[in-house]
């Protein structure tokens, strides 16, 4: 590598990594408790099933929407998803077809009773603010394509820091760590060495990351495309006033597709459905298909099957990302050696900063010195 | 220490690039299945944070 070519690098590195640090700080410190937010939310929760006879027949879901309406008077189901181990389903109702998320209502119901058993619109806890830190920083789809951003700034600096490694290391064994001559020198081995190693963790959770933040133009996207080639034959159709019963709706896509489950119902009208249907979204029963979902439309008025497609690669991707960037696939073991990973990230970010602090001020001690302040870069011309 | 020649890029690679793709496998086994599939993910998931304690204990003082 040539001297010039090491010095673009070093601008790339340097520009990309100030630039994203401090919000790369800020998701590192709130994506920590949002980690294990199932445990601390274990440990608060209210919502835990009265015990009953283990054969107490379930109320229809149409009986548990009711409930959900009569709480929230005026008010129209949006959502319907399933609780995987216990006979609960949550039901999210909003005043419109598409409110934004604060005027909406969740609300979990137990499926023998249909009585209410916690309304989950926690939204001034800490988890709540830890969650609208990381994914908006309160501040909506802007703020939620802006950490985009700077995650995709994060994913160059990590690619541009693996080039600047090879000067760095040109005489040096993988993993030295020279902590005993300046302190300087010793956060730079640091750096380099908890960059090179998380390498791979850190771009998936960013890269992962960055495709999150870019989930409600990719539905959109979705919407215009896929679904409206499904739905093309109801251009034009009066939006229907009466659903038939999504009961029955689930029932006719679970025989459309043998073995496979309902994730969640989208009723008419919500982003991940049409103005004329139920969307049934389906998962796969196994671990390896389960994250995979195919949505069947089922004709709102008349309760018929419409339609069934499996996800376009893009809807795929967005649906991976998820877990890949949770950690929430492999038990509490995986959780723990995510918060290791995310703590590895932060003394990354800090060293980062202190280096360029650290050179700052040893520039400005220098400033008849002139160029070669970066031994690397010294070393990399010989 | 002493001045030697530069390393050349397999040298300076070959454990990173072993860290990386040991990490990948893990991120991707833990999704196909539960049960065995985790645990290899965990002994995988580790391998880059052993690295960084090894790296650090024997750090030169």
């Amino acid at each position: 590598m040539t001297n010039r070519t090491i010095r673009i690098w070093t601008l790339i590195h340097k520009w990309t990594s100030l630039i994203c640090t401090l919000f790369m700080l800020l998701l590192c410190l709130t994506g920590l408790p949002l980690i294990f937010h199932d445990e601390i939310e274990a440990l608060t929760a209210e919502n835990s099933l009265p015990p009953m006879p283990a054969e107490t027949p379930l109320k229809s879901l149409d009986d548990a929407v009711a409930s959900a309406l009569a709480t929230y008077p005026g008010e129209r189901p949006l959502f319907l998803s399933f609780d995987e181990d216990r006979p609960v389903v949550n039901v999210t109702t909003g005043p419109g077809a598409r409110p934004p998320v604060a005027q909406m209502h969740i609300s979990a119901i137990d499926l023998r009773t249909t009585r209410i058993l916690a309304d989950l619109n926690d939204d001034k806890g800490f988890m709540h603010v830890m969650l609208r830190l990381h994914v908006d920083m309160f501040a909506g789809l802007p703020g939620e394509l802006f950490l985009g951003f700077m995650g995709f700034l994060l994913v160059l600096a990590t690619l541009s820091g693996v080039v600047l490694y090879a000067p760095f290391m040109r005489k040096l064994s993988f993993g030295t760590v020279r902590a005993g001559r300046s302190r300087r020198l010793k956060w730079l081995d640091l750096h380099n060495m908890l960059g090179i190693v998380t390498l791979m963790w850190v771009a998936v959770v960013g890269l992962t990351g960055v495709i999150n933040t870019l989930s409600v133009p990719l539905v959109a996207y979705w919407r215009a495309n896929e679904l409206a080639a499904m739905i093309a034959p109801y251009q034009g159709k009066p939006i229907p006033e009466r659903f038939a019963s999504v009961d029955a709706a689930v029932r006719t896509a679970m025989a459309a597709a043998p073995g496979m489950h309902p994730q969640f119902v989208a009723f008419p009208g919500v982003r991940f459905s049409s103005n004329h249907h139920y969307a049934v979204w389906l998962k796969g029963a196994t671990p390896a298909t389960n994250r995979i979902l195919t949505p069947a439309l089922i004709d709102a008025e008349t309760g018929a099957f419409t339609d069934m497609r499996s996800m376009p690669w893009y809807m795929l991707a967005l649906r991976l990302s998820q877990p890949l960037h949770f950690g929430d696939y492999g038990g509490l073991p995986m959780k723990i050696l995510w918060a290791v990973l995310d703590g590895l990230t932060i003394v990354i970010l800090g060293s980062g900063l202190y280096l360029w602090i650290a050179r700052r001020r040893t520039a400005q001690d220098r400033t008849a010195a002139g160029p070669g302040l970066r031994p690397a870069v010294g070393e990399a011309a010989e | 220490m002493k001045p030697r020649a530069p390393l050349p890029l397999p040298a300076i690679f070959g454990i990173p690039a072993a860290i990386a793709l040991v990490t990948a496998a893990g991120l991707v086994t833990a999704l196909l299945d539960d049960g065995l599939e985790d645990a290899l993910s965990w002994a995988a998931l580790s391998v880059p944070v052993l690295a960084a304690v090894w790296s650090w204990r024997k750090r030169e003082r």
